[in-house]
């Protein structure tokens, strides 16, 4: 198996305890042998001990105490699977109404989100939440997986009903890449192997779709931004003038002897040398890279600053729209000063206007709203002490994205998208 | 040209990533080191991140007085090739203070004990960010960890009230007297560890490899044999070709009988295992959520 080759693929499920959900990620983890022995044999004692007569899988992605108790999935999980074609990291979220912020930040690292649908049941409200956040989110790919197949008679008008119903709803929403399959998860059917009971399907089954589907163009390779993280200064004799500018190439391309631009000074300089953790002197690096850039003259930058093409430049605002998810049980308060975390930078800012709430399920937009609960999502103006640079999320996910942190709790209460 | 990264060079961009937000953001931070597999990698990203700077973190030992001679020789001659600063918390001065009573009995050990010293370590040197090596794959509990664990001012982690990650954006902000527990490698598995062990030819304590030991069986593990062993009546000790998958205190740490000697061998053989890593781990065996509990109290 030469795996170093092979790449890596985040996604993210979400639903609620009936649907499927638990089985299909057992299913997936035990088919690509990611379950050990002692695992199943911990939670057949739990399930014994529960009283039930088969082994409850959701007790493999059941973390805490409380959740195993309790029987529900309280806070992002995430699970590790691979096959000789790729690395699988899933984060396993709560499909409930009240969890709207776990499927947002489990939305927030994922490539693809994988949406289940009870053949019986078809497009239902929950269907509707988790895809209008792939799509707040912008989740590349979307992978809708019509699952309980057995429980309709493989019955192939069911799957196009469903197919069709969904369709509809999700041209509403701003979603790219779009894929269909019909499955049991309980039974197996065009997960890994090709149902033998739904010929009529002439579709990849859901584990080659995984394996399969490009994410190698997730990454924007055309607008060069790199947030500066830290200065690195040797202080020895041997790299006595070193100075290199430490960092993770959130999106382009740097060369050597290349022109650029820093901001906010717009001060300019040349690239002298670039080097990846693996190798010293590098013609060129690429966005996901962390690296270090070293420039052809001494300019005050330290972290926070942006290295970016002079040509191509994002904006720099000190007042913007954007969507926000509230994520913490406090209430948003309009008008109080949250510190907002943006790239590598750090500032001061202020919610001046709710423009308008969203009513997920129908996507209606609520206007004259002062108040945000945990879970809301609304369009906001924020105002911030100093530019925050940025593109808008739709077009770079990494200077697009923010956090709120309240002052006294310092805790992460909102997540923005720049629109 | 192709901008594509393995999934092993993204992992490790990702880790070098949050191991420069540790730094950026915290004032002392220090690195976790056990001596295990998992803490040497972090030890050679740390390196990697830094690079041509020093490690800006001493490594952080917490001697429990029971350690493997080769873990120990192992960590000096890492913290001399680094030139990093190597700090010692023992056990066994915290048993001797009176702070924590040592466990009695034949699978006695200094396990919890490890918690008082790692936190007492932590208010001594006032560190504000102690980086670990701790998996998601590794354990349930852990599954749910975040890369930038927040800790109150007692060292416990609160897990139902933990702050949401999103994107690539860590939340470090802390009262004072709190910290912060950091795992780079929190998406690692045990798989791409050693995968990229043996790409990058990272050395490793021989306790790793296929060797004779004197060990003796009791249940379904394999304890080697040492003068800090309790033994149960009829227990005794006898030679076996093992190895061991991770590396802790000597009185809990389980062997597995094996031939492998090479890391292609042992690659083959995490490959194809039907147990966890920690399966062998009797501190995990107490309970169903021991490292849960133990992690709520202070624990890595």
């Amino acid at each position: 198996m030469n795996a170093t080759k092979s790449d890596l693929l985040r996604f993210t499920t979400a639903g609620s305890v009936d649907d499927g959900k638990s089985t299909l990620i057992g299913r997936l983890l035990y088919d690509s042998k990611s379950v050990f022995e002692d695992q199943i044999s911990s939670i057949k004692k739990t399930s014994e001990r529960k009283g039930l007569e088969h082994i409850d899988l959701s007790l493999l992605t059941d973390g805490l105490k409380d959740e195993r108790e309790q029987g529900i999935t309280i806070d992002v999980a995430y699970r590790y699977f691979s096959t000789p074609k790729r690395k699988f990291i899933i984060a396993d979220t709560p499909g409930h109404i009240q969890y709207t912020r776990n499927m947002v930040t489990g939305a927030s690292t994922a490539n693809l989100a994988l949406i289940l649908i009870d053949a019986r049941k078809g497009v239902i409200e929950q269907t509707r939440r988790h895809s209008f956040i792939a799509s707040l989110l912008q989740i590349p790919h979307v992978l809708v997986c019509v699952n309980k197949m057995d429980l309709v008679d493989y019955d192939e008008k069911v799957y196009e009903s469903i197919v069709e119903d969904y369709r509809d709803f999700a041209s509403k929403l701003d979603i790219q890449d779009f894929h269909f399959i019909p499955i049991s998860a309980l039974l197996g059917d065009n997960v890994v192997n090709k149902s033998e009971n739904m010929s009529w399907y002439g579709g990849a089954t859901l584990l080659y779709t995984l394996e399969t589907i490009q994410v190698a163009n997730d990454y924007n390779h055309l607008d060069t931004r790199f947030p500066i993280q830290t200065v690195i200064r040797p202080h020895n004799s041997e790299y006595h003038d070193f100075r290199g500018y430490a960092g993770r190439l959130v999106s382009g391309i740097i060369r050597q002897n290349d022109d650029i631009m820093v901001l906010p000074s717009g001060l300019t300089s040349k690239v002298k040398a670039l080097h990846t953790p693996n190798e010293q002197n590098v013609n060129e690096v690429f966005a996901p890279q962390s690296i270090v850039v070293e420039l052809a003259d001494d300019i005050d930058i330290s972290r926070g600053d942006m290295i970016i093409k002079e040509n191509n430049q994002p904006l720099a605002l000190q007042e913007f729209d954007a969507m926000i998810c509230w994520l913490d049980n406090k209430p948003m308060n309009l008008g109080a000063k949250y510190t907002i975390r943006h790239t590598t930078k750090e500032a001061k800012s202020i919610i001046k206007e709710i423009v308008y709430k969203i009513e997920i399920s129908t996507l209606q937009r609520l206007e004259n709203e002062t108040n945000l609960q945990m879970n809301d999502i609304a369009r906001i103006k924020l105002k911030t002490t100093s530019q925050i640079m940025h593109d808008s999320y739709r077009k770079n996910r990494f200077t697009g994205s923010f956090v709120l942190v309240e002052e006294v709790s310092n805790n992460t209460v909102a997540a923005g998208m720049i629109i | 040209m192709n901008y594509r990264l393995s999934h092993l060079d993204e992992l490790e961009s990702e880790s070098i990533y949050i191991l420069r937000e540790a730094f950026a953001q915290f004032q002392n931070p220090c690195i976790l080191f056990s001596g295990g597999k998992d803490s040497i990698v972090v030890s050679y990203l740390a390196a990697k991140a830094f690079y041509p700077a020093k490690i800006p973190f001493p490594l952080v030992h917490i001697d429990t007085g029971h350690n493997f001679q080769e873990t120990l020789d192992y960590r000096d001659s890492l913290v001399e090739k680094f030139g990093a600063s190597l700090i010692v918390g023992s056990v066994q001065q915290t048993i001797d203070e009176g702070k924590v009573v040592e466990e009695k009995g034949h699978n006695a050990s200094r396990n919890r004990a490890q918690t008082t010293t790692l936190l007492d370590t932590i208010e001594q040197y006032k560190f504000d960010a102690a980086i670990g090596g701790a998996r998601r794959d590794e354990e349930k509990a852990r599954a749910k960890e975040r890369f930038f664990s927040h800790r109150d001012e007692f060292g416990q982690w609160d897990p139902k009230n933990q702050r949401p990650e999103l994107w690539n954006i860590f939340n470090g902000k802390k009262q004072m007297g709190e910290h912060f527990r950091i795992f780079p490698i929190s998406n690692w598995t045990e798989m791409d560890i050693w995968m990229y062990i043996k790409e990058k030819n990272i050395p490793l304590p021989s306790l790793y490899f296929s060797h004779k030991r004197e060990c003796i069986r009791r249940d379904d593990s394999i304890l080697a044999y040492s003068s800090y062993l309790n033994l149960k009546e009829g227990e005794k000790p006898e030679e076996m070709v093992v190895r061991f998958r991770t590396i802790g205190d000597l009185t809990i740490t389980g062997a597995v009988e094996s031939d492998a000697d090479t890391l292609e061998l042992i690659i083959n053989e995490v490959a194809t295992a039907r147990q966890t890593e920690r399966g062998t781990r009797s501190d995990d065996l107490r309970s169903e959520s021991s490292m849960e509990d133990r992690k709520k109290e202070g624990y890595f």
